[in-house]
């Protein structure tokens, strides 16, 4: 078996956690939540060990390099750290409905890499790819990435219990809207410690490529505009007592500018910039 | 200073500024990754009709704005530029304002807190000892040293005060996470001013003692000359360019003083300058360097495929007949060719940047080696600022893992003698993460009660 198979089933790995986390919210089940942790935990050793090989493979084609390098490696990596993430949460606030919210992140991020609009291949590095500051880019802003994702998957949790009339059934068994506003605020703080990391090893990397730390490129520019932006969103809540709804919905679009940095970037505007050329 | 609350200084002071400016950075920003930055006033005015379906009068309106808020280089613009002032004069003033404060947090002696706050902290807990105060208080400091809490003690009316806390200092992590950002930004701002950036390319073998400015393509004095030897490209299997790598020599002096090969992610410092391996060009000649084995004597020639080059001194004829792709796309052989000097013609392959040696008639050895012709690329800056914005992204880290991850805890432990009867109070404040310390404390205080028969009330 290759990489490239183990990684197409970690995405039935957590589509069936996914799943389980949502039966266990839905129907209160507790076989269901002990099913969504253990799928959960084996898909995630199951993907570590599938970064593993990738790697390996990478020197056996001649172009090793860290399996962190292209979209799709990103992807993998993104679904990676976001199990990782949801497990420590889970572990520390001792709730399987939690799952049900994030785990679906998880899922996406592996059946967008796999569905055919990413390039999978494992590709020899250019020259300016081939720098330690990349690697430690890459998993600092991936890292990030996934405690925002998170804070926004709990997020569309605290509106779901919010805006229902007080203790019906299904929703009881949320934790304390209290308890989710915590963790979406962690979440995101968490997020911006890493999100800061990521966007100065960035810069480190392209001085050392380019000699110059900052140029604006899009991309650049769009990560500062997400960190501009939980920056404010962080001194609301500590500063002036934000909390609640609104928090959720600034986490919810935190997160929107996340996907755009990540993905829309690309695939957007980058499209605009190459006008110049035609 | 006048501290009135509708005073400019309390405006500079205030938070809802910061988030107002945050927000309005955030949403500026993305103008320039929308509209294409720097181009002429054309590109802009088709960018406008082709984009947005304008007619040609509406597009040149709209260029026209475009130049008049120069959204064309926003991000060196003079607005853009006034709301990172404005960040900076709310951080200097916000700071002023609240750090004598936090300072005071940070250093003031809690054995003097008042007593009556002790005893309205929320996290609190009362005991009875059946021990002497001065044995309870001994054993309590014994029982929360390996805790990581050192406690101090003073005597306050009639009783003994315990005080013990963690990471005073974490208080000030918010305020050196603000500092950073000034500092990166200083940091800018000295580059920006003192430093210098463009570009030069150098054909292998030859030198420049001077840099060309990106933008305005004047030439920059370095004050001392770089040499290229040589330019190297390496190709992965399929054809993806592997390395680009260049040997640099700086002179002084008509002194070599540095010899460094450098690469793209590794660039050649000297004098402040940065030499980046940035591109190439290729001129379709080649490099040939022969050697005649037995007498040591060398030369260099330098020529374009199918025509020959005749070393005199040597009375060598020879050249590149055909270049001939190798395996590796985008890369080539060469068919060398060698006459000899008895009027016949011999052929040999050889691959770019080896070298073969040839056999004449008359037995004489010939080492050739053939390569193509590059001009290197190089990228040079100078950027004094950029420690100073390596130093500000540091203590960035460090400060927000201070604000985020790190408390400042206290305890107080008060111990009086009442009748016969040592009666405690154990008390407990933290500044962040409240829920946390709330179990840290519950711990914590059974610790206390599990010890030195002291039973909780
Ligand atoms: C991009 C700019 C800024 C960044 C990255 C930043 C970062 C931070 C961070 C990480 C915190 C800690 C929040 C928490 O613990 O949840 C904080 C707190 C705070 N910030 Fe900023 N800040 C910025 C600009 C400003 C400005 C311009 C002001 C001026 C008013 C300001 C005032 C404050 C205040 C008053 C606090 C609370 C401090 C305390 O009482 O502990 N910040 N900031």
């Amino acid at each position: 078996m290759d990489s490239s198979q183990l990684l197409s089933l970690s995405t039935f790995g957590y589509l069936f956690a996914s799943g389980a986390y949502l039966a266990a919210f839905l129907f209160k089940s507790k076989k269901a939540g002990l099913a969504g942790t253990i799928a959960t935990a084996l898909t995630f050793l199951g993907q570590t060990a599938a970064l593993g090989l990738r790697w390996y493979e990478s020197y056996q084609i001649g172009a090793g390099h860290a399996p962190l390098t292209n979209m799709y490696e990103s992807l993998v990596f993104f679904s990676w750290s976001i199990a990782c993430f949801y497990l420590i949460i889970e572990y520390k606030f001792k709730n399987k409905t939690l799952g049900a919210f994030a785990m679906p992140f998880a899922f996406f991020a592996m059946a967008f890499a796999s569905s055919g609009w990413v390039y999978q291949q494992i590709n020899p590095l250019i020259p300016a790819l081939q720098s330690n500051w990349l690697i430690a880019h890459v998993v600092t802003c991936f890292i990030g990435y996934a405690a925002f994702a998170v804070a926004c998957g709990i997020a569309v949790m605290y509106l779901l219990k919010s805006r229902s009339p007080k203790s019906s059934g299904l929703l009881a068994t949320l934790p304390d809207l209290k308890v989710i506003d915590d963790i979406i605020h962690k979440s995101m703080v968490y997020g911006f410690l890493w999100l800061s990391a990521g966007i100065i090893t960035g810069a480190i990397w392209d001085n050392s490529a380019w000699g110059t730390y900052w140029s604006w490129d899009p991309k650049e520019t769009w990560s500062l505009i997400t960190w501009f932006f939980y920056a404010a969103v962080l001194h609301a809540r500590f500063t002036r007592g934000w909390h609640g709804t609104r928090i959720a919905w600034l986490a919810i679009g935190g997160f929107a500018s996340v996907v755009f940095t990540y993905y829309g970037v690309n695939y957007l505007l980058s499209g605009l910039h190459s006008y110049g050329a035609s | 200073m006048n501290k009135d609350k509708n005073s400019p200084w309390m405006f500079f002071a205030s938070v809802k500024l910061t988030l107002f400016i945050l927000f309005i950075l955030a949403a500026a920003s993305i103008i320039g990754t929308v509209l294409p930055q720097g181009e002429g006033a054309g590109a802009y005015t088709q960018f406008y009709m082709s984009k947005l379906d304008v007619s040609s009068q509406t597009a040149n309106i709209m260029t026209n704005i475009t130049f008049l808020l120069d959204l064309d280089t926003m991000y060196q613009s003079w607005w853009f530029r006034t709301l990172l002032l404005l960040l900076s004069a709310n951080l200097i003033v916000c700071t002023i304002e609240r750090l004598p404060d936090v300072w005071r947090l940070v250093v003031q002696d809690n054995l003097a807190t008042d007593l009556d706050r002790i005893g309205n902290m929320r996290n609190r807990r009362h005991y009875t000892s059946s021990l002497t105060v001065e044995e309870s208080c001994r054993q309590i400091s014994e029982a929360l040293k390996p805790l990581g809490w050192q406690t101090g003690q003073r005597q306050r009316d009639k009783a003994t005060l315990l005080f013990a806390q963690k990471a005073p200092w974490s208080r000030l992590g918010v305020y050196v996470v603000h500092a950073s950002i000034l500092v990166i930004f200083i940091g800018a701002l000295i580059g920006s001013i003192w430093g210098e950036k463009g570009g030069v390319n150098i054909p292998e073998t030859l030198t420049t003692d001077k840099i060309y400015q990106f933008g305005t393509g004047s030439p920059v004095d370095l004050g001392f000359t770089v040499k290229c030897n040589w330019f190297h490209m390496e190709r992965y299997p399929n054809g993806t360019p592997k390395t680009y790598a260049s040997e640099l020599v700086i002179i002084e002096d008509g002194d070599e003083v540095l010899t460094q090969v450098i690469d793209v992610n590794d660039p050649l410092k000297y004098k402040g300058w940065t030499f980046y391996q940035s591109s190439y060009q290729s001129h379709e000649k080649f490099i040939f360097s022969v050697v005649n084995n037995e007498s040591k004597n060398e030369e260099r020639f330098l020529a374009p495929p199918q025509k020959a080059v005749r070393w005199s001194d040597e009375n060598l004829l020879f050249g590149i007949q055909e270049l001939i792709p190798s395996s590796t796309p985008g890369s080539y052989k060469y068919k060398l060719l060698v006459a000899d000097n008895k009027g016949g013609q011999n052929l040999y392959m050889i691959e770019d940047n080896q070298q073969i040696t040839v056999k004449q008639p008359d037995g004489k050895l010939y080492t050739f080696h053939v390569k193509e012709f590059f001009s290197t690329g190089l990228q040079v800056g100078k950027d004094p600022g950029v420690w100073v914005v390596y130093i500000g992204c540091l203590l960035m880290l460090i400060g927000l893992t201070g604000a985020f991850f790190i408390f400042h805890k206290r305890i107080w432990i008060l111990v009086r003698q009442e009748d016969d009867t040592t009666r405690i109070l154990l008390a407990g404040t933290t500044n962040k993460n409240k829920a946390a310390f709330e179990t840290e404390f519950n711990n914590l205080s059974d610790k206390v009660a599990d010890i030195n028969q002291i039973e909780a009330q």
